[in-house]
Protein backbone atom coordinates (compact mmCIF):
# COMPACT_ATOMS: atom_id res chain seq x y z
CA UNK A 1 0.00 0.00 0.00
CA UNK A 2 1.37 3.37 -0.98
CA UNK A 3 2.20 5.25 2.21
CA UNK A 4 1.53 8.44 0.30
CA UNK A 5 -2.06 7.31 -0.45
CA UNK A 6 -4.43 10.17 -0.01
CA UNK A 7 -6.74 10.08 2.97
CA UNK A 8 -10.30 11.24 2.42
CA UNK A 9 -10.15 15.03 2.30
CA UNK A 10 -11.05 16.90 5.42
CA UNK A 11 -10.96 20.57 6.20
CA UNK A 12 -7.96 20.08 8.44
CA UNK A 13 -7.50 23.78 8.98
CA UNK A 14 -10.96 24.30 10.46
CA UNK A 15 -11.28 21.18 12.60
CA UNK A 16 -9.40 21.65 15.81
CA UNK A 17 -8.40 18.86 18.13
CA UNK A 18 -10.52 20.63 20.71
CA UNK A 19 -13.61 20.18 18.54
CA UNK A 20 -12.80 16.57 17.90
CA UNK A 21 -12.34 16.01 21.62
CA UNK A 22 -15.73 17.64 22.28
CA UNK A 23 -17.45 15.46 19.67
CA UNK A 24 -15.91 12.35 21.22
CA UNK A 25 -17.12 13.52 24.63
CA UNK A 26 -20.62 14.16 23.21
CA UNK A 27 -20.71 10.58 21.99
CA UNK A 28 -19.50 9.21 25.30
CA UNK A 29 -22.03 11.24 27.29
CA UNK A 30 -24.84 10.11 24.96
CA UNK A 31 -23.86 6.47 25.33
CA UNK A 32 -23.44 6.68 29.08
CA UNK A 33 -26.77 8.46 29.51
CA UNK A 34 -28.60 5.66 27.74
CA UNK A 35 -26.50 2.87 29.31
CA UNK A 36 -27.32 4.30 32.74
CA UNK A 37 -31.03 4.21 31.89
CA UNK A 38 -31.35 7.99 32.13
CA UNK A 39 -33.75 7.94 29.20
CA UNK A 40 -35.40 11.22 30.22
CA UNK A 41 -32.15 13.04 29.46
CA UNK A 42 -31.87 11.60 25.94
CA UNK A 43 -33.82 14.41 24.22
CA UNK A 44 -31.43 16.99 25.75
CA UNK A 45 -28.74 15.82 23.35
CA UNK A 46 -30.80 17.16 20.45
CA UNK A 47 -31.80 20.57 19.15
CA UNK A 48 -35.47 21.56 19.06
CA UNK A 49 -35.57 21.17 15.28
CA UNK A 50 -33.89 17.81 15.43
CA UNK A 51 -34.26 14.57 13.52
CA UNK A 52 -33.47 11.14 14.90
CA UNK A 53 -33.56 8.40 12.31
CA UNK A 54 -32.86 4.70 12.47
CA UNK A 55 -32.10 3.41 8.98
CA UNK A 56 -31.12 -0.07 7.92
CA UNK A 57 -28.05 -0.48 5.76
CA UNK A 58 -30.16 -2.60 3.44
CA UNK A 59 -32.57 0.27 2.81
CA UNK A 60 -29.73 2.77 2.50
CA UNK A 61 -27.99 0.61 -0.11
CA UNK A 62 -31.24 0.14 -2.02
CA UNK A 63 -31.90 3.89 -1.99
CA UNK A 64 -35.13 3.43 -0.03
CA UNK A 65 -36.35 6.04 2.43
CA UNK A 66 -38.34 3.81 4.76
CA UNK A 67 -36.69 4.59 8.08
CA UNK A 68 -37.25 2.16 10.90
CA UNK A 69 -37.81 4.98 13.36
CA UNK A 70 -38.37 8.51 12.14
CA UNK A 71 -38.58 11.30 14.67
CA UNK A 72 -38.58 14.74 13.11
CA UNK A 73 -38.83 16.98 16.17
CA UNK A 74 -38.03 16.97 19.85
CA UNK A 75 -41.59 16.30 21.06
CA UNK A 76 -41.43 12.99 19.20
CA UNK A 77 -38.31 12.12 21.16
CA UNK A 78 -40.05 12.92 24.42
CA UNK A 79 -43.03 10.82 23.40
CA UNK A 80 -40.70 7.90 22.78
CA UNK A 81 -39.26 8.32 26.27
CA UNK A 82 -42.65 8.38 27.93
CA UNK A 83 -43.92 5.41 25.95
CA UNK A 84 -40.86 3.32 26.76
CA UNK A 85 -41.02 4.30 30.40
CA UNK A 86 -44.73 3.93 31.04
CA UNK A 87 -46.48 2.07 28.24
CA UNK A 88 -44.44 -0.31 26.12
CA UNK A 89 -43.40 -3.75 27.26
CA UNK A 90 -40.13 -5.14 26.00
CA UNK A 91 -37.36 -7.55 26.81
CA UNK A 92 -35.81 -7.07 30.23
CA UNK A 93 -32.18 -6.27 29.61
CA UNK A 94 -29.27 -3.97 30.32
CA UNK A 95 -27.52 -2.09 27.55
CA UNK A 96 -23.96 -1.04 26.95
CA UNK A 97 -22.91 1.06 24.01
CA UNK A 98 -19.43 1.30 22.57
CA UNK A 99 -18.65 4.23 20.30
CA UNK A 100 -15.39 4.29 18.38
CA UNK A 101 -13.82 5.63 15.20
CA UNK A 102 -15.16 9.08 15.89
CA UNK A 103 -14.28 11.52 13.14
CA UNK A 104 -15.41 15.03 12.33
CA UNK A 105 -15.68 14.82 8.57
CA UNK A 106 -16.61 18.32 7.51
CA UNK A 107 -18.73 21.41 7.86
CA UNK A 108 -22.01 22.48 6.30
CA UNK A 109 -22.90 26.04 7.28
CA UNK A 110 -23.15 26.10 11.05
CA UNK A 111 -23.27 22.32 11.21
CA UNK A 112 -20.37 19.99 11.90
CA UNK A 113 -20.59 16.61 10.20
CA UNK A 114 -19.36 13.63 12.16
CA UNK A 115 -19.30 9.87 11.79
CA UNK A 116 -18.54 7.13 14.27
CA UNK A 117 -19.03 3.41 14.78
CA UNK A 118 -21.30 1.97 17.43
CA UNK A 119 -21.75 -1.40 18.97
CA UNK A 120 -24.64 -1.97 21.32
CA UNK A 121 -24.75 -4.99 23.56
CA UNK A 122 -27.60 -6.42 25.58
CA UNK A 123 -27.32 -8.40 28.80
CA UNK A 124 -30.40 -10.32 29.83
CA UNK A 125 -31.76 -10.91 33.31
CA UNK A 126 -29.68 -14.05 33.60
CA UNK A 127 -26.47 -12.19 32.93
CA UNK A 128 -25.86 -13.36 29.36
CA UNK A 129 -24.52 -10.75 27.00
CA UNK A 130 -24.68 -10.59 23.26
CA UNK A 131 -24.17 -8.06 20.50
CA UNK A 132 -27.54 -6.50 19.83
CA UNK A 133 -26.65 -4.15 17.00
CA UNK A 134 -23.70 -2.64 15.18
CA UNK A 135 -23.51 0.18 12.70
CA UNK A 136 -22.57 3.81 12.42
CA UNK A 137 -23.78 7.22 13.44
CA UNK A 138 -23.92 9.97 10.83
CA UNK A 139 -24.35 13.19 12.73
CA UNK A 140 -25.07 16.85 12.09
CA UNK A 141 -23.90 18.67 15.17
CA UNK A 142 -24.33 22.32 16.18
CA UNK A 143 -22.83 24.36 18.97
CA UNK A 144 -25.61 25.94 21.05
CA UNK A 145 -23.92 28.41 23.32
CA UNK A 146 -21.01 26.14 24.07
CA UNK A 147 -23.03 22.94 24.22
CA UNK A 148 -22.83 20.51 21.31
CA UNK A 149 -26.15 18.98 20.30
CA UNK A 150 -27.37 16.80 17.44
CA UNK A 151 -29.45 18.56 14.88
CA UNK A 152 -29.64 15.17 13.22
CA UNK A 153 -28.50 11.76 14.31
CA UNK A 154 -28.88 9.16 11.57
CA UNK A 155 -28.21 5.68 12.89
CA UNK A 156 -27.25 3.35 10.05
CA UNK A 157 -27.81 -0.17 11.30
CA UNK A 158 -25.52 -2.82 9.79
CA UNK A 159 -27.42 -5.46 11.78
CA UNK A 160 -30.48 -5.17 9.57
CA UNK A 161 -31.93 -8.35 10.94
CA UNK A 162 -32.72 -7.15 14.44
CA UNK A 163 -32.31 -9.46 17.39
CA UNK A 164 -35.96 -9.63 18.37
CA UNK A 165 -37.01 -6.00 18.69
CA UNK A 166 -35.80 -2.45 19.26
CA UNK A 167 -36.90 -0.64 22.37
CA UNK A 168 -34.49 2.01 23.64
CA UNK A 169 -32.75 4.41 21.28
CA UNK A 170 -29.51 3.29 19.70
CA UNK B 1 -57.48 -41.88 27.05
CA UNK B 2 -56.38 -39.35 24.43
CA UNK B 3 -56.30 -39.46 20.68
CA UNK B 4 -52.89 -40.08 19.24
CA UNK B 5 -51.55 -38.65 16.03
CA UNK B 6 -52.06 -41.25 13.37
CA UNK B 7 -48.65 -40.90 11.85
CA UNK B 8 -45.56 -42.96 12.65
CA UNK B 9 -43.14 -40.32 11.37
CA UNK B 10 -43.71 -37.86 14.16
CA UNK B 11 -43.04 -38.17 17.80
CA UNK B 12 -46.23 -38.90 19.71
CA UNK B 13 -47.99 -35.56 19.51
CA UNK B 14 -51.25 -35.92 21.32
CA UNK B 15 -54.21 -33.75 20.29
CA UNK B 16 -56.62 -34.18 23.18
CA UNK B 17 -59.61 -32.52 21.53
CA UNK B 18 -60.98 -32.57 18.01
CA UNK B 19 -62.29 -29.02 18.48
CA UNK B 20 -58.69 -27.81 18.86
CA UNK B 21 -59.35 -26.11 22.17
CA UNK B 22 -56.24 -27.93 23.39
CA UNK B 23 -53.27 -27.61 21.05
CA UNK B 24 -50.21 -29.62 22.15
CA UNK B 25 -47.23 -27.40 22.88
CA UNK B 26 -45.07 -29.96 21.11
CA UNK B 27 -46.08 -28.45 17.75
CA UNK B 28 -43.69 -25.59 18.48
CA UNK B 29 -40.65 -27.60 19.57
CA UNK B 30 -40.68 -30.95 17.74
CA UNK B 31 -37.79 -31.01 15.22
CA UNK B 32 -39.26 -33.98 13.33
CA UNK B 33 -42.48 -32.07 12.86
CA UNK B 34 -40.47 -29.12 11.53
CA UNK B 35 -38.94 -31.42 8.90
CA UNK B 36 -42.32 -32.84 8.01
CA UNK B 37 -43.64 -29.29 7.57
CA UNK B 38 -40.93 -28.57 5.00
CA UNK B 39 -42.30 -31.44 2.90
CA UNK B 40 -46.02 -31.18 3.48
CA UNK B 41 -46.41 -27.42 3.71
CA UNK B 42 -43.57 -25.59 1.98
CA UNK B 43 -42.94 -28.21 -0.70
CA UNK B 44 -46.60 -29.16 -0.72
CA UNK B 45 -49.87 -27.75 -1.95
CA UNK B 46 -49.36 -24.15 -0.90
CA UNK B 47 -48.55 -20.87 -2.61
CA UNK B 48 -45.56 -19.15 -0.99
CA UNK B 49 -44.58 -15.48 -1.14
CA UNK B 50 -41.56 -14.87 -3.38
CA UNK B 51 -41.50 -11.13 -3.87
CA UNK B 52 -43.06 -8.29 -5.81
CA UNK B 53 -43.22 -7.61 -9.53
CA UNK B 54 -41.85 -4.16 -8.71
CA UNK B 55 -38.73 -5.73 -7.14
CA UNK B 56 -37.84 -7.41 -10.45
CA UNK B 57 -39.10 -5.00 -13.10
CA UNK B 58 -36.50 -5.58 -15.84
CA UNK B 59 -35.16 -8.66 -17.66
CA UNK B 60 -32.23 -10.08 -15.71
CA UNK B 61 -33.51 -8.73 -12.39
CA UNK B 62 -33.57 -11.19 -9.53
CA UNK B 63 -34.21 -11.40 -5.82
CA UNK B 64 -33.56 -14.32 -3.51
CA UNK B 65 -36.01 -15.50 -0.89
CA UNK B 66 -36.95 -18.64 0.98
CA UNK B 67 -39.80 -21.09 0.69
CA UNK B 68 -39.64 -22.77 4.07
CA UNK B 69 -35.91 -23.18 4.56
CA UNK B 70 -35.22 -23.67 0.84
CA UNK B 71 -33.37 -20.81 -0.81
CA UNK B 72 -35.04 -19.79 -4.07
CA UNK B 73 -34.42 -17.22 -6.78
CA UNK B 74 -37.16 -15.14 -8.38
CA UNK B 75 -35.98 -14.13 -11.82
CA UNK B 76 -37.30 -12.02 -14.70
CA UNK B 77 -36.39 -13.55 -18.06
CA UNK B 78 -35.68 -11.66 -21.31
CA UNK B 79 -39.22 -12.21 -22.52
CA UNK B 80 -40.58 -10.60 -19.34
CA UNK B 81 -41.81 -13.84 -17.83
CA UNK B 82 -41.15 -14.56 -14.17
CA UNK B 83 -39.41 -17.76 -13.10
CA UNK B 84 -38.40 -19.20 -9.76
CA UNK B 85 -35.94 -21.96 -9.05
CA UNK B 86 -34.13 -23.54 -6.14
CA UNK B 87 -30.84 -21.87 -5.41
CA UNK B 88 -28.67 -25.00 -5.36
CA UNK B 89 -26.27 -25.97 -8.12
CA UNK B 90 -27.12 -29.25 -9.83
CA UNK B 91 -23.41 -30.13 -9.74
CA UNK B 92 -22.31 -30.40 -6.14
CA UNK B 93 -24.84 -28.31 -4.29
CA UNK B 94 -23.40 -24.81 -3.94
CA UNK B 95 -25.73 -21.82 -3.77
CA UNK B 96 -25.64 -20.38 -7.26
CA UNK B 97 -26.86 -16.86 -6.53
CA UNK B 98 -25.07 -15.28 -3.59
CA UNK B 99 -26.39 -11.74 -3.80
CA UNK B 100 -29.69 -10.81 -2.24
CA UNK B 101 -30.84 -8.89 -5.31
CA UNK B 102 -29.44 -7.64 -8.58
CA UNK B 103 -29.40 -7.99 -12.33
CA UNK B 104 -27.54 -10.55 -14.38
CA UNK B 105 -27.75 -11.98 -17.91
CA UNK B 106 -27.26 -15.47 -16.50
CA UNK B 107 -26.45 -17.15 -13.20
CA UNK B 108 -23.10 -18.86 -12.83
CA UNK B 109 -21.96 -20.94 -9.91
CA UNK B 110 -18.61 -19.71 -8.59
CA UNK B 111 -17.31 -23.17 -7.80
CA UNK B 112 -17.04 -24.78 -11.28
CA UNK B 113 -18.71 -22.12 -13.44
CA UNK B 114 -21.85 -24.09 -14.24
CA UNK B 115 -23.97 -21.50 -15.98
CA UNK B 116 -27.77 -21.26 -15.88
CA UNK B 117 -30.20 -19.10 -17.81
CA UNK B 118 -32.80 -16.84 -16.25
CA UNK B 119 -35.30 -19.70 -16.02
CA UNK B 120 -32.84 -21.96 -14.22
CA UNK B 121 -31.97 -24.16 -17.22
CA UNK B 122 -28.35 -25.27 -17.51
CA UNK B 123 -26.63 -23.44 -20.38
CA UNK B 124 -23.23 -25.03 -20.21
CA UNK B 125 -20.37 -26.39 -18.15
CA UNK B 126 -16.59 -26.08 -18.55
CA UNK B 127 -14.56 -29.03 -19.93
CA UNK B 128 -17.62 -30.93 -21.06
CA UNK B 129 -15.45 -32.63 -23.69
CA UNK B 130 -12.27 -32.54 -21.62
CA UNK B 131 -8.97 -30.92 -22.57
CA UNK B 132 -6.66 -32.45 -25.14
CA UNK B 133 -8.41 -35.76 -24.91
CA UNK B 134 -8.28 -35.88 -21.10
CA UNK B 135 -11.28 -35.82 -18.78
CA UNK B 136 -14.67 -34.42 -19.66
CA UNK B 137 -18.09 -35.87 -19.15
CA UNK B 138 -19.27 -39.21 -20.53
CA UNK B 139 -20.99 -39.01 -23.93
CA UNK B 140 -24.41 -39.32 -22.35
CA UNK B 141 -24.14 -36.01 -20.50
CA UNK B 142 -27.19 -33.85 -21.29
CA UNK B 143 -27.47 -30.25 -20.13
CA UNK B 144 -31.25 -30.38 -19.92
CA UNK B 145 -31.02 -33.13 -17.30
CA UNK B 146 -29.21 -30.77 -14.94
CA UNK B 147 -31.36 -27.67 -14.60
CA UNK B 148 -32.26 -26.14 -11.28
CA UNK B 149 -35.46 -27.36 -9.66
CA UNK B 150 -38.29 -25.08 -10.69
CA UNK B 151 -41.29 -23.65 -8.92
CA UNK B 152 -44.50 -22.67 -10.61
CA UNK B 153 -44.96 -18.92 -10.37
CA UNK B 154 -48.11 -16.80 -10.36
CA UNK B 155 -48.72 -13.25 -9.34
CA UNK B 156 -51.76 -11.25 -8.37
CA UNK B 157 -51.90 -7.47 -8.11
CA UNK B 158 -48.13 -7.36 -8.38
CA UNK B 159 -47.48 -9.83 -5.55
CA UNK B 160 -45.61 -12.96 -6.66
CA UNK B 161 -46.04 -16.45 -5.22
CA UNK B 162 -44.48 -19.81 -6.01
CA UNK B 163 -45.30 -23.45 -5.43
CA UNK B 164 -43.50 -26.77 -5.75
CA UNK B 165 -46.86 -28.42 -6.45
CA UNK B 166 -47.06 -27.84 -10.17
CA UNK B 167 -50.57 -29.26 -10.49
CA UNK B 168 -52.22 -27.48 -7.61
CA UNK B 169 -55.10 -25.01 -7.87
CA UNK B 170 -54.37 -21.52 -9.13
CA UNK B 171 -53.18 -18.78 -6.81
CA UNK B 172 -56.52 -17.01 -6.98
CA UNK B 173 -58.43 -20.20 -6.18
CA UNK B 174 -56.03 -20.88 -3.31
CA UNK B 175 -56.63 -17.41 -1.90
CA UNK B 176 -60.38 -17.69 -1.80
CA UNK B 177 -62.77 -14.82 -2.26
CA UNK B 178 -62.23 -12.94 1.06
CA UNK B 179 -58.47 -12.87 0.55
CA UNK B 180 -58.70 -11.91 -3.11
CA UNK B 181 -61.06 -9.05 -2.27
CA UNK B 182 -58.64 -7.62 0.24
CA UNK B 183 -55.84 -7.77 -2.33
CA UNK B 184 -58.11 -5.88 -4.71
CA UNK B 185 -58.88 -3.24 -2.08
CA UNK B 186 -55.29 -2.65 -1.01
CA UNK B 187 -53.18 -3.49 -4.05
CA UNK B 188 -55.09 -2.18 -7.05
CA UNK B 189 -53.21 1.12 -7.13
CA UNK B 190 -49.57 0.76 -8.19
CA UNK B 191 -47.43 0.40 -5.10
CA UNK B 192 -43.97 1.62 -4.22
CA UNK B 193 -41.83 -0.21 -1.67
CA UNK B 194 -40.48 2.24 0.89
CA UNK B 195 -38.31 -0.14 2.86
CA UNK B 196 -37.65 -3.50 4.46
CA UNK B 197 -37.47 -4.38 8.13
CA UNK B 198 -36.26 -7.69 9.51
CA UNK B 199 -36.40 -9.33 12.91
CA UNK B 200 -34.96 -12.61 14.10
CA UNK B 201 -37.40 -14.04 16.61
CA UNK B 202 -36.42 -16.97 18.77
CA UNK B 203 -39.54 -19.05 18.55
CA UNK B 204 -41.41 -21.39 16.25
CA UNK B 205 -42.93 -19.73 13.17
CA UNK B 206 -46.38 -20.98 14.06
CA UNK B 207 -46.36 -18.83 17.20
CA UNK B 208 -46.42 -15.85 14.84
CA UNK B 209 -49.19 -17.39 12.74
CA UNK B 210 -51.25 -17.68 15.94
CA UNK B 211 -50.47 -14.06 16.78
CA UNK B 212 -51.79 -12.91 13.38
CA UNK B 213 -55.09 -14.65 14.01
CA UNK B 214 -55.30 -13.50 17.62
CA UNK B 215 -58.10 -10.96 17.61
CA UNK B 216 -57.94 -9.71 21.13
CA UNK B 217 -54.33 -9.40 22.26
CA UNK B 218 -54.06 -6.01 20.55
CA UNK B 219 -55.63 -4.00 23.34
CA UNK B 220 -54.04 -6.05 26.11
CA UNK B 221 -50.43 -6.66 25.08
CA UNK B 222 -49.88 -3.47 23.10
CA UNK B 223 -50.48 -0.82 25.74
CA UNK B 224 -50.02 1.98 23.20
CA UNK B 225 -53.26 0.86 21.52
CA UNK B 226 -55.69 1.18 24.35
CA UNK B 227 -54.54 4.63 25.34
CA UNK B 228 -55.08 6.23 21.96
CA UNK B 229 -58.22 4.54 20.82
CA UNK B 230 -56.45 2.98 17.89
CA UNK B 231 -57.77 -0.36 18.89
CA UNK B 232 -59.97 -1.74 21.60
CA UNK B 233 -61.33 -5.25 21.76
CA UNK B 234 -64.80 -3.76 22.08
CA UNK B 235 -64.37 -2.12 18.68
CA UNK B 236 -66.46 -3.34 15.79
CA UNK B 237 -64.52 -6.03 13.98
CA UNK B 238 -64.76 -9.26 12.10
CA UNK B 239 -62.83 -12.24 10.89
CA UNK B 240 -63.44 -14.14 7.72
CA UNK B 241 -61.65 -17.42 7.10
CA UNK B 242 -60.78 -19.14 3.87
CA UNK B 243 -59.03 -22.29 2.68
CA UNK B 244 -60.30 -24.43 5.55
CA UNK B 245 -59.28 -21.93 8.24
CA UNK B 246 -55.73 -21.54 6.99
CA UNK B 247 -56.25 -17.99 5.74
CA UNK B 248 -57.89 -15.26 7.79
CA UNK B 249 -58.91 -11.69 7.10
CA UNK B 250 -59.16 -9.80 10.37
CA UNK B 251 -60.73 -6.34 10.17
CA UNK B 252 -61.42 -3.57 12.64
CA UNK B 253 -63.64 -0.58 12.08
CA UNK B 254 -63.30 2.87 13.53
CA UNK B 255 -65.42 4.17 16.34
CA UNK B 256 -65.10 7.89 16.62
CA UNK B 257 -66.57 8.74 19.96
CA UNK B 258 -66.27 5.63 21.94
CA UNK B 259 -65.89 6.31 25.63
CA UNK B 260 -63.01 4.72 27.44
CA UNK B 261 -65.22 3.08 29.97
CA UNK B 262 -65.22 0.45 32.60
CA UNK B 263 -64.15 -2.34 30.32
CA UNK B 264 -60.59 -1.30 30.89
CA UNK B 265 -60.78 -0.19 34.49
CA UNK B 266 -58.97 -3.19 35.85
CA UNK B 267 -56.66 -3.90 32.94
CA UNK B 268 -53.08 -3.01 33.74
CA UNK B 269 -52.12 -1.93 30.26
CA UNK B 270 -54.57 0.96 30.29
CA UNK B 271 -52.53 4.07 31.07
CA UNK B 272 -54.82 7.03 31.60
CA UNK B 273 -52.24 9.76 32.19
CA UNK B 274 -50.33 9.36 28.97
CA UNK B 275 -50.56 12.05 26.32
CA UNK B 276 -48.64 12.31 23.07
CA UNK B 277 -46.89 15.64 22.49
CA UNK B 278 -46.66 14.84 18.80
CA UNK B 279 -49.91 13.17 17.80
CA UNK B 280 -48.93 13.03 14.13
CA UNK B 281 -47.67 9.51 14.87
CA UNK B 282 -51.27 8.34 15.25
CA UNK B 283 -53.10 10.84 13.06
CA UNK B 284 -55.38 8.80 10.83
CA UNK B 285 -56.92 9.81 7.53
CA UNK B 286 -59.92 7.95 6.14
CA UNK B 287 -59.13 5.72 3.22
CA UNK B 288 -61.98 3.28 3.22
CA UNK B 289 -65.62 4.17 2.78
CA UNK B 290 -66.74 1.35 5.06
CA UNK B 291 -64.81 2.84 7.98
CA UNK B 292 -62.19 0.10 8.10
CA UNK B 293 -59.26 1.29 10.20
CA UNK B 294 -57.11 -1.78 10.09
CA UNK B 295 -56.93 -5.17 8.50
CA UNK B 296 -54.54 -8.08 8.86
CA UNK B 297 -54.80 -10.69 6.15
CA UNK B 298 -52.80 -13.81 6.91
CA UNK B 299 -52.46 -16.25 4.04
CA UNK B 300 -51.07 -19.67 4.79
CA UNK B 301 -48.37 -20.49 5.27
CA UNK B 302 -46.44 -17.32 5.98
CA UNK B 303 -47.75 -14.29 4.08
CA UNK B 304 -49.39 -11.16 5.45
CA UNK B 305 -51.01 -8.17 3.83
CA UNK B 306 -51.87 -5.53 6.40
CA UNK B 307 -53.05 -2.01 6.74
CA UNK B 308 -52.83 -0.58 10.24
CA UNK B 309 -54.40 2.87 10.19
CA UNK B 310 -52.62 4.29 7.13
CA UNK B 311 -49.54 2.10 7.34
CA UNK B 312 -49.38 -0.39 4.50
CA UNK B 313 -47.22 -3.45 4.26
CA UNK B 314 -46.65 -7.04 3.38
CA UNK B 315 -44.97 -9.36 5.84
CA UNK B 316 -43.32 -12.70 5.40
CA UNK B 317 -42.46 -15.11 8.16
CA UNK B 318 -39.39 -17.19 7.21
CA UNK B 319 -38.80 -20.27 9.38
CA UNK B 320 -35.10 -20.89 9.98
CA UNK B 321 -35.31 -23.84 12.38
CA UNK B 322 -37.84 -25.26 14.78
CA UNK B 323 -37.02 -22.47 17.23
CA UNK B 324 -36.19 -19.49 15.06
CA UNK B 325 -37.87 -17.48 12.35
CA UNK B 326 -37.23 -14.25 10.55
CA UNK B 327 -40.06 -11.76 10.28
CA UNK B 328 -39.72 -9.53 7.23
CA UNK B 329 -41.77 -6.37 6.77
CA UNK B 330 -42.09 -5.01 3.24
CA UNK B 331 -43.58 -1.57 3.73
CA UNK B 332 -45.16 0.34 0.87
CA UNK B 333 -46.95 3.47 -0.26
CA UNK B 334 -49.04 4.08 -3.33
CA UNK B 335 -47.16 5.54 -6.26
CA UNK B 336 -49.85 8.22 -6.55
CA UNK B 337 -49.98 9.14 -2.84
CA UNK B 338 -50.14 12.87 -2.12
CA UNK B 339 -47.24 14.35 -0.11
CA UNK B 340 -49.60 14.55 2.87
CA UNK B 341 -50.43 10.85 2.60
CA UNK B 342 -46.75 9.98 2.27
CA UNK B 343 -45.95 11.98 5.38
CA UNK B 344 -48.77 10.41 7.37
CA UNK B 345 -47.66 6.90 6.39
CA UNK B 346 -44.07 7.75 7.37
CA UNK B 347 -45.13 9.06 10.75
CA UNK B 348 -47.21 5.94 11.33
CA UNK B 349 -44.19 3.85 10.34
CA UNK B 350 -43.11 4.46 13.93
CA UNK B 351 -45.99 2.28 15.05
CA UNK B 352 -44.89 -0.90 13.27
CA UNK B 353 -41.77 -2.92 12.59
CA UNK B 354 -39.10 -4.13 15.00
CA UNK B 355 -39.18 -0.93 17.04
CA UNK B 356 -42.80 -0.02 16.54
CA UNK B 357 -44.94 1.43 19.31
CA UNK B 358 -47.63 -1.12 18.45
CA UNK B 359 -45.50 -4.08 17.50
CA UNK B 360 -42.45 -4.40 19.72
CA UNK B 361 -44.34 -6.43 22.30
CA UNK B 362 -45.16 -9.23 19.86
CA UNK B 363 -41.54 -10.31 19.59
CA UNK B 364 -41.19 -10.38 23.37
CA UNK B 365 -44.45 -12.29 23.88
CA UNK B 366 -43.50 -14.94 21.33
CA UNK B 367 -40.02 -15.37 22.73
CA UNK B 368 -41.17 -15.81 26.30
CA UNK B 369 -43.83 -18.25 25.08
CA UNK B 370 -41.21 -20.23 23.22
CA UNK B 371 -38.76 -20.20 26.12
CA UNK B 372 -41.30 -21.53 28.58
CA UNK B 373 -42.69 -24.12 26.15
CA UNK B 374 -39.22 -25.31 25.29
CA UNK B 375 -38.28 -25.40 28.96
CA UNK B 376 -41.06 -27.89 29.49
CA UNK B 377 -39.89 -29.82 26.40
CA UNK B 378 -43.22 -29.32 24.66
CA UNK B 379 -45.25 -31.11 27.29
CA UNK B 380 -48.83 -30.07 27.89
CA UNK B 381 -51.13 -28.06 25.74
CA UNK B 382 -52.51 -24.59 25.20
CA UNK B 383 -56.00 -23.71 26.38
CA UNK B 384 -57.87 -21.96 23.59
CA UNK B 385 -61.52 -21.26 24.31
CA UNK B 386 -61.93 -17.49 24.07
CA UNK B 387 -64.98 -16.98 21.90
CA UNK B 388 -66.24 -20.48 22.54
CA UNK B 389 -65.64 -23.94 21.15
CA UNK B 390 -67.38 -23.66 17.79
CA UNK B 391 -66.00 -22.70 14.41
CA UNK B 392 -67.07 -20.06 11.92
CA UNK B 393 -66.48 -16.48 10.86
CA UNK B 394 -66.63 -14.03 13.76
CA UNK B 395 -68.50 -10.74 14.00
CA UNK B 396 -66.48 -9.39 16.89
CA UNK B 397 -62.90 -9.50 18.17
CA UNK B 398 -63.28 -11.09 21.60
CA UNK B 399 -62.27 -14.43 20.20
CA UNK B 400 -59.61 -17.05 19.51
CA UNK B 401 -61.78 -18.99 17.06
CA UNK B 402 -59.55 -18.13 14.07
CA UNK B 403 -56.59 -19.65 15.94
CA UNK B 404 -58.42 -22.94 16.41
CA UNK B 405 -59.62 -22.80 12.81
CA UNK B 406 -55.98 -22.50 11.75
CA UNK B 407 -55.00 -25.58 13.75
CA UNK B 408 -57.82 -27.57 12.19
CA UNK B 409 -56.71 -26.55 8.71
CA UNK B 410 -53.09 -27.28 9.64
CA UNK B 411 -53.87 -30.80 10.82
CA UNK B 412 -55.94 -31.49 7.70
CA UNK B 413 -53.15 -30.27 5.43
CA UNK B 414 -50.48 -32.20 7.31
CA UNK B 415 -52.60 -35.32 7.04
CA UNK B 416 -52.97 -35.73 10.79
CA UNK B 417 -55.96 -37.60 12.03
CA UNK B 418 -57.39 -36.04 15.15
CA UNK B 419 -60.08 -37.86 17.03
CA UNK B 420 -61.63 -36.81 20.26
CA UNK B 421 -61.12 -39.17 23.15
Amino acid sequence: MNSQATTPSRPADTISTDLERRVVALNYHYAQCLDDGRLKEWPDFFTDDCRYLIHSRENLDCGLEGYWLYFENKPMLRDRVVSLTDVNIFHIHHERRFVTNVLVTGRDGDVWLARSNYMMMHTNNEGRSKIFSIGEYRDRIVDEGGVLRFRERLVVVDTFTVESHISNPI
Amino acid sequence: MSAVLNNPDTTALVWPRADFTQVPFGVHVDPKLFELEQDRIFHGRTWNYLGLESEVPNPGDFVTNYVGITSVVLSRAEDGKLHAFVNRCAHRGAAVVREKRGNSASHTCIYHQWSYDLAGNLLGVPYRRGINGNGGYPADFKTDAHGLEKLRVESYRGVVFGTFAHDMESLVDYMGEPVRQRFDELCSRPIKVVGYQRQLIRGNWKLYVENLKDCYHGALLHGFNSKFGMFRTSQRGSTVMAQNGLHCVLTTYGVKDEKMGNTYAKVETFKSQFQLEAPEVVKHFEEHADGMVSTVLSMFPTFVLAQISNHLGFRQCIPKSVDEFELVWINFEYADDTPEAVHARRMQGNLLGPGGYLSMEDAEALEIAHAAIQGEMGRGHAFIEMGGREFGDQTHLVTEVPIRAFWKGYCDLMGFEVKDA
